[in-house]
């Protein structure tokens, strides 16, 4: 399979998913099916699938201590160490791993080189993929905490003030988020340089090109719904609030397309802990940014350390004592 | 093969970065082409290791003389990794292939092969990972990157994971921190299973493990060695030295790697130490038995880091000292610094390290005991211990090459970089993308440091090589220096190819020009029996 084959797959399996939504609710009627059963399923297997990953990593010990050091270490008391690139203690490696998460801080640190004649190479600075990644990762959330209202009742304030500062911007009626429109920026640019740049091409699988198209999916149904095909925002209410209050109900009218919706963000649900996606809870766990820099001042436990077989002095010195006393060095046996 | 076999340095990168083969990645099986690759590990050494399958083979070899199970034998051994290592498992999930540490590696920045993007030398095992160890990859197959281990896999891995030089360049751009030199570690530790390792690392393992040292000198010829430096040292300077082998009750134990005594330019730095020492009146001691700091088992498997460096804190236990000095190397501080006290330690038949001459403490290796030299040395001259004249270096303009592993696995910067621009008048440094944690490799550490991988070594010293022609190019640098062994060997190969009047030295090496020990004659030539100044050469 090729770069391209890859990509084209991905994009069927996508459209299969929402051609298999719209049918299922538009054409035979499962309405109930792909709004409370699938959401169910895909919220038991999302929440399990997460823990049960992130319990199997937990479980596999850490032998060393092999954190990567990007700055000066703790050392003589003169020389400045520093604690957020070469933590020397907790309070260091917490620095480190809140900049690593929510500032993406290595990303940050992205260079492009570029082979030139001499032959030489230049690097350039290449933000671009940090701030795509932050434009998607912010974006996203911001849209996430923006659903609650769908799910809480009343609407809690924070939820209401985020969302009228993102439909800051009241060019459209109705209301155009900001998150929207970057969120829709990002997944298109992080697409877009996952097909353009060549080597990049080369090494994306099916698995790359599937979360990237179903996050698109989820993202224009999201917006034709609200802009498009309108939806009764009442009626989605009463299926939403039913389905965190366990009362589950199916108010008849809802436009397909809201089960489109709710369809591909089911299957993201569901595929998370088996995909990529899981790099979330991974980040947290990394050996090499999780951990301090202190490996000699503080002794670390390998718990499976075992005995392995050494040479030992005397070993040595029974091979070579005539040669070392001819030589004058000092021997332990005569 | 050899450097004067390349082809110009001109005509050796003629590559383009982006253009990957037309051949998916799975479909291109690897090239076993001369100049790339290292010469697999004679029988006689894994014999003496008790290590699997010894045999004569060769990687051009159809047939690699596996054994039968070979297949069984490494899934059993990757199942293994995968519940003894957090790192390897996490890394086997949670990469995204967003390719920023792509045009990191300097192989891939010299050769322009995919593979060589540490995104990609990782996606070879974790293709196999899939396989046979995630359901997805079980049912799915091809569509989600899975592959089967088959003979051909199994020589990439080789080709691949011997074309890697753990120097973690890549781990510090990655967003999760993935580490490609930990994949390569265990990569590596599964091919040992069946055999499939190279002679450049297990030949220094073998000699290692039987007389102390890599080159297998006997303890009789060390100290040969060494008194071959005192002697030319009293031709220097006029003072003959001390030179304290195997001494019990000493208050340290001074171990340094076999590079340093075995040739040029290493003895150089290592007469530097001998110089300093005796200059301070050190009571201290060489070892036969620990003559090796550098620690070879580091490129085959942990349990093999563990089995040479014992010999370090057994040494120190027998000998009675009371904390250890290590000299100048990289990868061997990885070793000291992240793994010894793990795995030998405690070490509390030792004191807490504190200076003997400035009366400081060594906090930072207060469990451990064991202190770097530019630690020690940068706290001599921070208290005014040391007579030096750094015009003695005049004539040497100085660039400084940051070793992958004290960069990015102790965090050790600044005290080179003081003790450097205190022994020197003119020090350049190298563009910032390619020193301290960003520092490229010197292209042959971690085994790959030998003759018939040399294309291979050139393509990856390119990196390095283009930031020194450029700080040669402006101002003049004619001396790379560097804190490590391989360095020395390496780079010297390095700035032959790539920038033939540029010269390789150590540290301590330029220390010792520009310490003025008491009692000395007036010197007119540097450790290199130079002629220390213009007019001294007509």
């Amino acid at each position: 399979m090729n770069s391209w084959s890859s990509l084209f797959l991905a994009l069927f399996a996508v459209i299969v998913l929402v051609l298999l939504s719209l049918l299922g609710v538009g054409t035979v009627g499962l309405a109930t099916l792909f709004g409370v059963v699938i959401p169910y399923a895909a919220g038991a297997v999302f929440v399990l699938g997460v823990v049960w990953r992130v319990v199997q990593w937990a479980r596999v010990p850490v032998p060393f201590r092999i954190p990567s050091t990007c700055g000066q270490g703790k050392s003589l008391p003169w020389i400045k160490a520093d604690n957020l690139e070469a933590p020397y203690n907790a309070w260091g490696v917490i620095g480190r791993m809140l900049l690593e998460v929510l500032f993406f801080r290595s990303l940050f640190r992205n260079t492009r080189a570029e082979l030139r004649d001499g032959p030489r190479l230049t690097y350039a600075s290449a933000k671009w993929l940090w701030l795509g990644g932050i434009l998607f990762h912010y974006s996203f959330l911001i849209v996430v905490l923006r659903h609650f209202r769908f799910f809480i009742e009343p609407v809690p304030h924070f939820v209401e003030l985020l969302s009228s500062v993102d439909g800051f911007f009241q060019i459209l009626l109705p209301t155009v988020f900001l998150s929207d429109v970057a969120f829709l920026a990002a997944v298109t640019y992080l697409f877009l340089r996952r097909v353009a740049l060549p080597e990049l091409r080369y090494i994306s699988l099916t698995a790359d090109y599937f979360p990237l198209f179903l996050i698109l999916g989820i993202a224009i149904s999201g917006l034709l719904m609200r802009n498009v095909w309108k939806v009764d925002l009442l009626s989605v209410k009463q299926l939403t609030m039913g389905l965190v209050t366990l009362h589950p109900t199916v108010p008849a009218g809802i436009g397909s397309i809201f089960y489109v919706h709710v369809f591909l963000v089911s299957v993201l649900l569901a595929y998370i802990p088996f995909s990529k996606i899981m790099h979330a809870g991974g980040v947290f766990l990394s050996p090499t940014r999780n951990m301090a820099n202190n490996n000699r001042s503080e002794r670390y436990i390998n718990p499976w350390n075992y005995p392995v077989k050494t040479h030992t002095y005397e070993e040595y010195e029974d091979e070579f004592r005539d040669k070392m006393k001819e030589a004058g060095i000092p021997v332990d046996k005569e | 093969m050899e450097l004067h076999d390349l082809p110009k340095p001109e005509d050796l990168i003629k590559i383009d970065l982006d253009r990957p083969p037309e051949t998916a990645w799975m479909d291109t099986p690897a090239d076993f082409r001369p100049g790339t690759f290292s010469y697999p590990a004679a029988g006689k050494n894994l014999k003496y290791l008790d290590l699997p399958n010894p045999r004569e083979w060769s990687p051009t070899d159809e047939d690699w003389k596996l054994p039968d199970n070979w297949k069984e034998i490494i899934l059993k051994g990757f199942k293994e990794r995968l519940e003894k290592y957090r790192s390897f498992r996490l890394f086997m999930d949670i990469c995204v292939r967003c390719g920023a540490c792509a045009d990191k590696c300097h192989f891939f920045l010299g050769s322009a092969d995919p593979k060589n993007m540490p995104v990609l030398r990782a996606e070879l095992i974790r293709s196999v990972y899939r396989n046979d160890f995630t359901t997805a990859g079980r049912i799915l197959g091809r569509l989600v990157g899975a592959r089967e281990l088959t003979v051909d896999v199994l020589k990439e891995w080789f080709y691949y994971f011997y074309q890697c030089t753990e120097c973690r360049r890549c781990s510090i751009f990655c967003p999760y921190g993935i580490d490609q030199a930990e994949v390569t570690m265990i990569g590596r530790e599964l091919l040992n299973l069946v055999g499939c390792n190279i002679n450049w690392v297990k030949e220094p393992v073998a000699n290692c493990f039987r007389t102390g040292n890599h080159l297998g000198i006997p303890p009789h010829g060390v100290k040969d060695m060494w008194e071959f430096m005192v002697d030319d040292i009293e031709d220097i300077t006029g003072i003959r030295v001390n030179l304290p082998i195997n001494k019990k009750g000493a208050e340290i134990l001074f171990v340094t790697p076999s590079g340093d005594y075995f040739a040029d330019p290493g003895t150089y730095t290592c007469m530097g130490y001998l110089m300093l020492f005796h200059e301070l009146g050190l009571d201290y001691t060489w070892s036969t038995y620990a003559s090796e700091g550098g620690n070879f088992g580091l490129f085959t498997s942990h349990e093999m880091i563990k089995r040479l460096n014992a010999k370090i804190y057994a040494e120190a236990k027998r000998l009675g000292v009371k904390w250890i000095i290590g000299g100048e190397c990289g990868h061997m501080w990885r070793v000291i610094h992240q793994y010894m006290d793990t795995m030998n330690g405690p070490a509390d038949f030792l004191e807490e390290p504190v200076s003997p001459i400035t009366g400081t403490k060594f906090e930072n290796s207060k469990s451990s005991k064991m202190v770097h030299i530019t630690e020690f040395t940068a706290d001599l001259i921070k208290n005014g211990k040391l007579k030096l004249d750094p015009s003695v270096n005049d004539k040497i303009r100085v660039t400084f090459h940051d070793s992958c592993n004290p960069a990015r696995a102790a965090g050790l910067l600044e005290e080179p970089r003081y003790v450097i621009k205190n022994v020197c008048n003119n020090f350049f440094e190298m563009p910032e993308n390619t020193i301290r944690e960003q520092t490229f490799c010197c292209g042959g550490g971690a085994g790959l440091g030998n003759d018939e991988n040399i294309e291979m070594r050139m393509r990856g010293a390119f990196p390095r090589a283009s930031a020194l022609r450029h700080v040669r190019d402006k101002h003049d640098v004619n001396r790379l220096l560097c804190m490590c062994a391989i360095d020395r060997a390496t780079l010297t190969a390095l700035t032959h190819y790539w920038a033939p009047d540029v010269s390789v030295g150590g540290i301590h090496e330029l220390l010792a020009n520009a310490l003025i020990m008491d009692g000395q004659i007036e010197r007119t030539v540097d450790l290199r029996g130079e002629p220390l100044n213009e007019e001294d050469d007509e």
